[in-house]
């Protein structure tokens, strides 16, 4: 079986849907014939014709409005968002019509449709193509926001969403599009939309995190089982709606987290995990939580964004002030 | 010099002001005279039921009501010129269309009663037209989406959608009308222009001299409309509507109209145009020229009038009814349309709302 990246692991989800549901359909800016810009949508045009693979007009609103429309006449399209940092447009079609149609008619107009977007820093990218702003659609009812971080999480994350009844965020660590490649079998096979993934079983701290960070986190936690230090660590995934239970067990376990994103902090979804956390899981605390994530401002041009992006460095130093405290 | 592209918009009216008939070649469903009369007769109970629903708002018995009043003609010509299987995106007072699609008045006074289920419209067609939509111009886009999916699925179905001057504005429209043009979708867009959007006047939306216009930079036929006449509203949304459904191309129509009410109640008009104006508009009412016409063709009297406005007061006085005795939905309905399943986390909230509840009681 095929070894494949995490953005191969996205194509073959598309193609899988697309063969067996003739109602998915790919819209975009450079979808078609050029296979998106990261090559996402590669090959995708050739088997599935210029109308199920549609080059749109360069205008985002366009893109999530048409996608809007789609849906609500019972077509399942996936729209792509070139960059996150061009997703803006989007969001009154998102948060307005998207999120909202479901509510708004009692249930007469339903939007199944998944907006992807290659997400977060790290790739040496021009201004505007680097951003995270997953906090500015959790705050959203309605919607649904997934980040994978691995191949295989990608593929069956992505056909849940497309499956999903309800409009999907999907955002793709394109820091991490090509870092590995896993054997991802082409079962059809979805992953579910309402759980996190524990990635390494530990007893001494929880860390928790989402897309490109996962990267730096299971590091740090191999760095800090070289001290003897044992980290768990938690894929949230769908941030919302949020799995918290299986956080307040793992820190009810551990009596310390340390939540890490690359989005800046203030109001981040770390911000919300931290609340929840003092809100239900006070006593089972040992020590403060800690957040390491992307400073309060934005994220710097390429030649200072590694500073900017939460390191190996600093989570495995939070992790220790979490052991320090008590 | 060479010229690259050359234009010209075509203004189409049939009856004037006062009723006269301006052009001879009328078009195949206006010499149904019987038609005619169930055009005006619909033209009227969206007056009727118009006056009802300000009344309502009046007297403390529906939240803020946007007013269609001077519409009648665009609307009811775009309403009765489409299909069945066609899609309306209206934006949020479009009623005399709605009505004719299916809508109920009851629907509408639960929508602007503060009850979401005013747009869970029950009748076919409506019901499978989109809901009002507040936010300016989104809907154009719904219309693209929906024109996109019938000409995906080979369906020979037509999306409307209708946008006032000031929503010509919005990049949404031109987003909508771009795509429509490069993908030749069967979509058409009605500006209805009411010179008004709330207290900015048309001239300050565009230095266009007319919207329909925009179109030709979309690559759409477009077409300026008398809008307070009906024969030209539909004749022009008949062939609109034809040419798209045959693959030959999207339409931008410009019904040139007038605002007679405020923007909506909470709006007070006077603050920004003068008396003048508002009564030169009203010489020009869409209901006095039909009148007229049908009038002089014998085919109506200020007895069948009289008549006709009993039949539509009754109806509305049962719509209203049926919404007065609607009873508000339980709390719980704010959650259980969040999602087709309730997730975990907000069913908890869900639960909280209904203990707050229950402690109220």
């Amino acid at each position: 079986m095929a070894q494949i990246t995490l953005i191969e692991a996205v194509t073959q989800a598309l193609a899988y849907e697309m063969a067996h549901d003739e109602s998915v359909v790919v819209l975009g800016e450079d979808v078609g014939v050029n296979g998106g810009v990261f090559r996402a949508t590669q090959g995708l045009q050739e088997k599935f014709g210029e109308l199920r693979v549609l080059d749109t007009p360069l205008d985002e609103t366009t893109i999530a409005g048409v996608t809007v429309g789609l849906a609500a006449q019972g077509m399942k399209p996936i729209a792509e968002a070139q960059f996150e940092g061009f997703i803006y447009p989007m969001m009154e079609q998102i948060a307005c019509h998207a999120a909202r149609l479901r509510n708004r008619t009692r249930g007469r107009i339903t939007v199944p449709a998944v907006f992807r977007a290659p997400w977060g820093g790290g790739i040496r990218a021009p201004e505007h193509h680097s951003e995270a702003n997953e906090h500015l659609f959790t705050n959203i009812p309605g919607l649904r926001v997934v980040l994978p971080s691995s191949p295989a999480r990608a593929y069956g994350l992505l056909l849940a969403a497309i499956r999903d009844p309800d409009p999907v965020m999907f955002f793709e660590p394109k820091r991490i599009y090509r870092q590995y490649k896993e054997e991802v079998p082409d079962d059809g096979e979805a992953l579910p939309l309402d759980v996190c993934f524990v990635l390494r079983d530990g007893t001494d701290v929880t860390l928790v995190t989402w897309g490109a960070q996962v990267k730096e986190t299971l590091e740090a936690a191999d760095a800090l089982a070289a001290e003897g230090i044992s980290a768990e660590v938690i894929d949230v995934a769908t941030l919302t709606p949020l799995d918290f239970d299986t956080i307040a067990e793992s820190v009810a376990k551990t009596g310390r987290c340390v939540i890490v994103h690359e989005a800046p902090k203030t109001a981040g979804f770390g911000a919300e995990i931290a609340a929840r956390l003092a809100e239900e899981c006070m006593f089972d605390l040992l020590a403060p939580v800690e957040r390491v994530t992307g400073f309060d401002t934005h994220i710097p041009l390429f030649r200072l964004e590694m500073k900017y992006l939460p390191s190996t460095e600093r989570v495995v130093e939070a992790a220790k002030r979490t052991l320090a405290a008590s | 010099m060479s010229i690259a592209a050359k234009f010209e918009i075509e203004y189409l009216q049939y009856l004037d002001a006062e009723g006269k008939q301006v052009r001879d070649d009328l078009p195949a469903f206006a010499q149904d005279l019987d038609q005619m009369v169930e055009l005006y007769k619909l033209m009227l109970s969206t007056r009727v039921f118009d006056a009802k629903s300000i009344a309502l708002q009046r007297t403390g018995k529906l939240g803020t009501y946007a007013s269609c009043l001077g519409h009648e003609a665009a609307h009811v010509g775009i309403g009765s010129a489409m299909k069945p299987e066609d899609v309306l995106a209206p934006s949020y007072r479009e009623y005399g269309a709605q009505l004719y699609r299916g809508v109920q008045p009851r629907e509408v006074y639960m929508y602007w009663g503060g009850d979401e289920r005013g747009n869970d419209y029950q009748n076919e067609p409506a019901r499978h037209d989109f809901a009002w939509s507040v936010p300016i111009a989104t809907q154009c886009l719904h219309a693209a989406g929906s024109a996109l999916a019938f000409k995906i699925r080979g369906e020979k179905r037509v999306a409307v959608c209708t946008i006032g001057d000031g929503g010509s504005s919005k990049g949404d429209f031109y987003g909508a009308i771009n795509i429509a043009g490069a993908q030749n979708l069967p979509m058409v867009a009605v500006i209805v222009n009411n010179q008004w959007a709330i207290s900015v006047p048309r001239k300050i939306q565009s230095g266009a001299p007319t919207l329909a216009q925009k179109g030709i930079a979309a690559g759409l036929y477009c077409i300026q409309v008398d809008g307070n006449d009906i024969i030209a509203v539909r004749k022009a949304m008949e062939d609109a509507l034809e040419r798209a459904r045959n693959g030959e191309g999207g339409s931008v129509i410009e019904a040139v109209t007038y605002r007679l009410g405020d923007h909506t109640t909470a709006d007070d008009a006077r603050r920004y145009r003068g008396e003048q104006e508002v009564k030169d508009a009203w010489a020009k009412d869409p209901m006095i020229r039909l009148k007229n016409w049908l009038v002089a063709k014998k085919m109506w009297d200020d007895k069948k009038e009289e008549a006709w406005k009993a039949e539509c007061d009754d109806w509305m006085d049962n719509e209203v009814n049926a919404y007065l005795e609607t009873k508000t939905q339980p709390v719980t309905a704010m959650f259980d349309y969040t999602f087709a399943e309730i997730p975990a986390d907000l069913e908890k909230q869900r639960d909280l709302a209904l203990s707050l509840e229950n402690k109220a009681h």
